[in-house]
């Protein structure tokens, strides 16, 4: 470091170069890998065109991690795997050994510091979660509390590789929805328009750019006890909470008003169907820390009805679109209603333009 | 030191430890438990992050109980950046002051999120120093969450992260931080490499992460292949995504190895039926017919049978513009608007890196404050961006061609025109 006074400028180095810190096998044949298969749970197995092998560990995280449990992850890698991890976009670990000799134990290291093995092939892995409560400005919820709560009941399909697809589940704490599409996908929805502090919206907000955020416009501009402030056309609003990143004094969130919708069949793979967004199941669950079991009850409920019914290979949404929507609200038992009917732009397209129905 | 003295005095008389009911019932069942965690950071009484962990337990236990978010923004950054800090203050520091500044450094990872435990071990440190010993790997932006960090810590902790080669993501509307599958490094299905094509695209446009001043938020992801491991259809602005150009290769053997290990009717129900092109035929001998003109490259046979099944020789990446989340015209997925580039050679890599910063110059120029490139794409439509960008025209590009006749189309014939002469050159590169 610089011993001048002023301040240390940057150095804009960007991205850093992953080959300082790859596995020295994945590094020696990048771009030379042949096939791969899975000896069991929670283990890849690749084979290089060379005849290089590698056998990779996976075990979850829970993403918010204190620097101990980093350091015991680092132990483990060391002790038991050749000191090189990666992490998957589902905050997995992941572990590369050279030697099929090394899987057994390594796992055993993991399994026994409490990090289950497992997240590979057709599985349950990992959800995929925000900041929530503990880091957001805007949250409506939890988030790593959700994660928590849904991995302990969803933890054997985690380790264990029996499901039809792999099932990709997601929350999100707001309905901007920065968790992305899910198999499964469980998502604050608000259900009250925000409450106006009128003192402070002319003092905090930058009032045109907050009309210009509304979705549906219905935000204008008022003067509210001799104050410039924001009214909401409450039969417009659709309680998106939009409005409320720009304007604190828009508040959407509330104990009375944060409710919880699970929606199915979203998807990013090309594999067999295209990619593919999330569709509503049920709306209005209790937003009820810290173990949301209303919400963990309709999650078991689909994952077993896909689990017991959809086809190898198929991904939730594809496996509903075969047996079509009747079935898939049958077989759940989750009621369909007038709020399933798509109103947004392109509703039409989500219609059913044709003679054809299940019966 | 002397900070360390003050810290040591801080937590001598520091607060009584709060009750923490609702939390502690996230201590139980078999997933690992971030509440375990975090009271390990607080129960370490002699770091100086004790105090802040403390308070940070007792207003997320506040938040559980009032089922609300206690944090608001602000403007906290460092020196010669104007984005990678996400400032947080509490609400409520007045009943949890030790945690009354919480702010997260996002912070690049190395591409692939490949490290080796020393280096890991190395951040450990520097955030057990200067921050509150909890990381978040990774955040859904692609970064590495160093979260929770006083004002004044924000700069000491960056100077000593950036002097061990990591560098500030992206925050706020500029270019964001982007993520890259595992890829070349260990995926047989990979079609091109992603730490090249993810480091030369966001190290080529860092002024624009560092200094944002574009409309709104950009984000690039890089996914080797069809199956798109880094979900960049529906979460980027311009996803890269891997295919081939040539026929798929197939290993006969493997194929009929397969056949004979899982079975004639699963492989047909599994594998052929499953095609969404109808592209794959299982032969009477137990191998393999592909029609590679009817395959998608979509990614499914691969998965099935990746012993037997390889991509082809002629690989590159697809572009796909304008996916992004709810906010505010709803969610959008990418649509194509390259359906294939080559990336072999060193030629081929200057022009995705000058469609990279194409891409940003025209995103600049035309969006609107607060708009998203799919938002854009859909106000100036398909045609004016492709004209823009300088790109062909494509079947590729539609599911299938207009079906309004509400369309201005006395120029037809020169636009024909134009497209059998780049069909005719098109040949005659091929022959060459």
């Amino acid at each position: 470091m610089t011993s001048t006074s002023g301040p240390r400028p940057p150095i804009e180095s960007g991205v850093p170069n992953s080959f300082l810190y790859m596995h020295p096998m994945l590094k020696k044949n990048y771009g030379q890998w042949d096939w791969h298969d899975h000896p069991r749970p929670g283990v890849l197995h690749h084979v290089a065109k060379n005849g290089d092998e590698v056998w990779t560990v996976r075990a979850g995280t829970p993403r918010q991690m204190d620097v101990y449990a980093i350091r015991k992850l680092c132990d483990i890698g060391d002790n038991y795997a050749e000191g090189h991890v990666r992490f998957t976009s589902r905050s997995n670990i992941e572990y590369m050994v050279s030697s099929a000799s090394k899987v057994e134990p390594l796992i055993k290291a993991l399994t026994d510091a409490g990090y289950p093995v497992g997240g590979t092939g057709h599985c349950v892995t990992m959800l995929a979660h925000t900041q929530g409560w503990l880091h957001c400005d805007i949250p409506g919820t939890d988030a790593s509390g959700v994660v928590k709560s849904m991995m302990d009941m969803l933890h054997d399909e985690f380790i264990r590789e029996e499901m039809p697809s792999r099932v990709h589940i997601t929350t999100s704490c707001c309905q901007i929805n920065c968790s992305g599409q899910g198999d499964i996908a469980i998502n604050v929805q608000y259900t009250k328009p925000p409450r106006i502090n009128h003192d402070l919206v002319s003092k905090i907000c930058e009032r045109p750019t907050v009309v210009a955020r509304c979705p549906v416009a219905a935000i204008r501009p008022a003067m509210v006890n001799g104050k410039p402030s924001l009214e909401v056309d409450e039969k417009k609003c659709m309680c998106c909470g939009a409005c409320y990143p720009p304007c604190p004094p828009m508040q959407i969130n509330g104990k009375d008003c944060t409710r919880i919708a699970v929606w199915v069949g979203g998807k990013n793979s090309n594999a067999r169907s295209r990619p593919a967004f999330h569709k509503l199941v049920v709306a209005n669950l209790p937003n009820n820390p810290p173990r949301w079991p209303e919400v963990a009850e309709v999650v078991r409920t689909i994952v077993n009805a896909y689990k017991a019914d959809a086809k190898d290979w198929e991904r939730m949404g594809e496996w509903i679109e075969r047996i079509g929507w009747p079935r898939f609200f049958e077989m759940t038992g989750f009621a369909f209603t007038k709020h399933h009917l798509e109103t947004w732009t392109g509703a039409r397209r989500t219609l059913n333009m044709s003679a054809r129905a299940h019966f | 030191m002397a900070d360390e003295q003050e810290t040591t005095e801080k937590s001598t008389d520091a607060p009584a430890q709060h009750p923490t009911p609702l939390l502690d019932q996230l201590e139980t069942g078999p997933w690992p438990s971030y509440v375990t965690g975090l009271k390990r950071l607080r129960d370490s009484k002699d770091k100086q992050y004790a105090p802040m962990m403390n308070d940070l337990l007792g207003q997320l236990e506040h938040s559980f109980t009032e089922r609300l978010g206690f944090w608001k923004g602000g403007a906290v950054g460092v020196f010669g950046y104007g984005g990678g800090v996400i400032p947080r203050f509490s609400e409520v520091g007045d009943k949890f002051p030790a945690s009354k500044e919480f702010h997260t450094l996002r912070v690049m990872p190395p591409a692939g999120y490949h490290y080796s435990t020393e280096f890991l071990r190395k951040i450990c440190d520097i955030w057990e120093q200067h921050g509150s010993g909890l990381i978040a790997l990774h955040g859904q932006s692609g970064d590495i969450m160093f979260q929770g960090c006083s004002t004044e810590n924000v700069q000491k902790a960056f100077d000593a992260l950036n002097e061990i080669g990591l560098d500030l993501g992206g925050a706020g509307p500029g270019l964001r931080s982007s993520t890259s599958c595992v890829g070349h490094a260990r995926c047989e299905m990979s079609c091109y490499d992603e730490v090249r094509a993810h480091r030369t695209v966001i190290n080529r446009l860092l002024d624009e992460m560092h200094r944002p001043g574009l409309p709104y938020k950009f984000k690039f992801k890089f996914s080797g292949c069809g199956n798109d491991c880094t979900n960049s259809v529906a979460r980027s602005d311009c996803a890269v995504i891997g295919t081939w150009r040539d026929d798929m290769k197939v290993d006969q053997t493997e194929v009929k190895a397969y056949v004979a290990k899982a079975g004639r009717k699963y492989t047909i129900d599994h594998v052929i039926a499953m095609c969404p092109t109808r592209a794959l035929s299982l032969n009477d001998d137990d191998t393999l017919e592909v029609d590679n003109r009817a395959c998608v490259r979509c990614m499914h046979c691969l998965n099935v049978m990746p012993k037997a099944l390889s991509p082809g020789d002629e690989r590159g990446c697809s572009f796909l513009i304008g996916g992004k989340s709810a906010l505010k015209t709803g969610a959008m997925m990418g649509v194509m608007v390259v359906p294939f580039m080559r990336l072999e050679t060193d030629e081929d890599w200057a022009k995705f890196e000058a469609f990279a910063v194409k891409l940003i110059e025209c995103f600049a120029d035309n969006a609107l404050e607060h708009e998203r490139m799919g938002e854009m794409l859909d106000r100036i439509g398909l045609p004016a961006f492709l004209e823009m960008l300088g790109l062909d025209v494509d079947p590729n590009m539609v599911i299938h061609p207009r079906t309004s006749s509400y369309v201005r189309t006395d120029d037809f014939t020169d636009e024909a025109n134009k497209y059998f002469e780049r069909k005719k050159k098109a040949a005659v590169d091929a022959a060459e």
